[in-house]
């Protein structure tokens, strides 16, 4: 005998979110929000309002900033935890380039892995001890196989190969001391049902996720932005095309798609139509090696 | 957006190592068009492929670990997401090795229905492998349906003949799980015959695709039909100057459904109050249903907390209940230990006070006594708590019949359990 709810499919996957928001709340002692300013965090914290107010969030946002991101995603992040009245802590790369705790080959060289280095750091001087985060099973191979509670021992470190089990949605937060979890909310949503819900929802975006022309260069199968921290080589090409982050990352790792989509129901179109994964067309950090997330996650990444 | 049509069916994959299951999620994945080019290309130059030349290893959809590539096989289970034009489909793809049996009973946990495979050319005398027993068993025991691949039919040639004794052993299995009229389908995974569309290969057989199978999968019970369960999961207070209660509960609505001015019950006590708000985020409510996260304020101050439960109906409390357990822990059972039960959102101390019996894998017979439960095994056991528990039986209402044991010490999740009845 199955059984099954008559919600629909965005309303079921809304209330399953906000349940767990609640579980992760109530089974924590000090949680906190991963909050970029990317539209799945957007999302996340969307759900967060849905989830608690009209209290305040029982957590506060946590950015960590590679110092390398893109124009506008810093200051809707802010606006963003201004507007809402909540707490923005913000822990920067930069400062652990600083400490000595991450070390660069190059000063320019990408700053995308050492964020688990300042996540890390950042868990040990606040008490985290639960951080809410928005990455979604669909995004990657690695991340298709966690849990919605996935738990880090003392190092932070992911151990696939022993996860807790996880049954039904009755969600065991318990820790042992400096141990910490990892909790994803959106777990079972695709990117088209963030676009969806993103729509439905009117939910604010960064301007850069819609068509605008911006200066790239053609690198293998991507459009690499030209920024400060990834300017042309010399003697390549530079263009201006219209184009649009399919996600938004950091500048030294993400490149654009090229789109004319300039508002929420374009990008639904395009993205029933898309023949490449989110990742696979955007993210330059996960073509290292195959295994590149998950190599990443067990050093601590979310 | 057609989600108003759609309907959700979650798959988990099962049986024995090497049966094929990752394949299989990997064929009914790229035969509905559902993985992406940059994906495709991803397999066909991917390390540890044990697919010829020019062809793709679709088990390395699933299999997206490094270890699990490099040994060839599936330790953690792994979600995947896609739809056809009437069902939007969960693919959980769960290992078949006995040493990862707790994540394919967690896959199986988030699954309404299982695909069972068996390989068609490794049966001798139509006996099936322990592995295919017990997941077929966890399956059933978590309330699935069951639906069998015969599957690597090439490798016998497509015989009927072959086909008609696995079908053979596998009614005999179903009618001593109590499984009734599971559909049982020959398969070749990896070339994609029977999975997506009816292949020639197999003319003898008149029944459907795997994937239209599971399409046709009926809906089974209506969780709003069932009793209303709330399990409250927070306290909300409301600072404010109206003469409106000021306490609310907030949590998803497990089963039944819930309107203004309805007389609930908190907790085993029974203590009557009426519901006089159902809120959301940006909505008051006149009713509510199962699936739905609202807020539920009460007529007067009922000082319930977080754990507690209200409920409307019949709703029967117990300190002792019978149930199964799939024991998940390392660590084998303790009997002088103390385990935590959570039940909804609650948690509760408990003891086992009895193994009545365990399932041995082998004839699927019941062993009395009370060996040590150990890592892997099927047991019915007595339960003590230390108040009383909410005793709907699983099978009648999966939301609250369901429950986890942890153990205090480890923190560990000891086992999944599921309510028989009140001992």
């Amino acid at each position: 005998m199955t059984f099954f709810s008559r919600l629909l499919h965005l309303d079921r996957l809304e209330s399953e979110a906000i349940y767990i928001l609640r579980e992760a709340a109530a089974q924590s002692r000090n949680p906190a929000l991963l909050f970029s300013g990317g539209k799945d965090s957007a999302v996340l914290l969307h759900l967060a309002l849905k989830a608690f107010r009209p209290e305040k969030l029982p957590f506060p946002l946590l950015h960590v900033d590679t110092g390398h991101n893109f124009e506008g995603v810093t200051q809707f992040r802010d606006e963003t935890a201004a507007r809402l009245g909540e707490r923005l802590v913000v822990a920067h790369v930069e400062e652990s380039i600083q400490r000595g705790t991450v070390r660069l080959a190059s000063p320019t060289a990408s700053r995308n892995a050492a964020q688990a280095v300042t996540l890390l750091e950042a868990i040990e001087t606040h008490g985290f001890d639960l951080l809410l985060g928005g990455a979604r099973r669909d995004e990657d191979k690695a991340r298709a196989k966690e849990r919605v509670f996935s738990h880090r021992d003392a190092f932070g470190a992911w151990n696939p190969k022993s996860q807790r089990p996880e049954l039904w949605d009755l969600y065991n937060g318990r820790l042992q001391t400096g141990e910490n979890f990892r909790v994803f909310p959106l777990s079972n949503w695709t990117e088209l049902d963030i676009w969806t819900y993103i729509e439905r929802e009117k939910i604010a975006l960064p301007s850069l996720y819609f068509a605008h022309v911006r200066p790239v260069v053609r690198d293998g199968d991507y459009w690499r932005p030209v920024t400060p921290v990834t300017p042309a080589a010399e003697g390549q090409l530079v263009e201006n095309r219209l184009v649009r982050f399919r996600t938004v990352g950091d500048m030294t790792c993400t490149c654009p798609i090229e789109s004319n989509a300039a508002d929420v129901s374009a990008i639904i179109a395009e993205t029933r139509l898309s023949t490449l994964s989110e990742r696979g067309a955007t993210r330059m950090d996960d073509k290292v090696n195959e295994a590149a997330m998950e190599r990443r996650k067990r050093e601590g990444y979310f | 957006m057609t989600q108003a049509q759609t309907k959700l069916v979650r798959v988990v994959t099962a049986g024995s190592v090497d049966d094929g299951k990752s394949t299989l999620i990997g064929r009914i994945l790229h035969d509905s068009q559902a993985l992406m080019s940059d994906q495709v290309d991803a397999l066909s130059n991917a390390r540890f492929s044990r697919a010829e030349e020019g062809d793709l290893d679709l088990s390395f959809v699933t299999d997206g670990l490094e270890s699990e590539r490099e040994q060839g096989i599936t330790i953690d289970v792994a979600y995947r997401y896609f739809a056809t034009p009437q069902t939007s489909f969960i693919v959980i793809d769960a290992p078949g090795h006995e040493q990862y049996t707790r994540n394919m009973v967690t896959g199986a946990s988030n699954a309404d229905v299982a695909i069972v495979l068996v390989d068609a050319s490794r049966l001798h005398q139509g006996a099936l492998k322990v592995q295919t027993r017990r997941h077929a068993t966890i399956a059933h025991l978590l309330g699935l349906k069951v639906v069998f691949a015969v599957n690597k039919m090439d490798l016998v040639n497509w015989s009927q003949k072959v086909f008609l004794e696995v079908e053979e052993s596998l009614k005999r299995l179903s009618r001593s799980l109590g499984i009734t009229n599971a559909a049982i389908v020959p398969i070749n995974a990896r070339s994609g015959d029977n999975v997506v569309s009816k292949s020639p290969a197999a003319s003898w057989y008149d029944g459907s695709s795997l994937l239209d199978i599971l399409q046709s999968q009926g809906e089974g019970t209506d969780l709003s039909e069932l009793p209303f369960r709330f399990s409250i999961q927070r306290v909300v207070r409301v600072d404010g100057h109206t003469i409106e209660a000021q306490r609310g509960y907030a949590g998803r609505i497990a089963s039944g459904q819930i309107a203004i001015g309805d007389e609930v019950f908190v907790g085993p006590h029974r203590r009557p109050t009426k519901i006089v708000r159902i809120e959301t985020y940006d909505q008051s409510l006149d009713r509510a249903e199962a699936g739905q996260s609202v807020t539920l304020y009460t007529e007067d101050e009922v000082d319930a907390a977080r754990g507690d439960l209200l409920t409307r109906g019949e709703a029967n409390y117990a300190k002792r209940v019978t149930a199964d357990l799939c024991w998940l822990d390392d660590q084998v059972w303790d009997p002088r230990r103390r385990y935590i039960v959570q039940q909804g959102t609650s948690s509760i101390l408990s003891r086992i006070e009895n193994v009545l019996h365990i399932r041995d894998m082998r004839d699927l017979s019941e062993v009395r006594g009370d060996q040590a439960l150990k890592l892997n095994d099927i047991a019915l056991v007595q339960l003590q708590t230390q108040t009383p528990i909410l005793a709907d039986l699983f099978q009648d209402n999966p939301k609250t019949g369901a429950f986890i044991l942890i153990d205090p010490d480890t923190n560990q999740t000891a086992a999944a359990g599921m309510i028989r009845g009140v001992a």
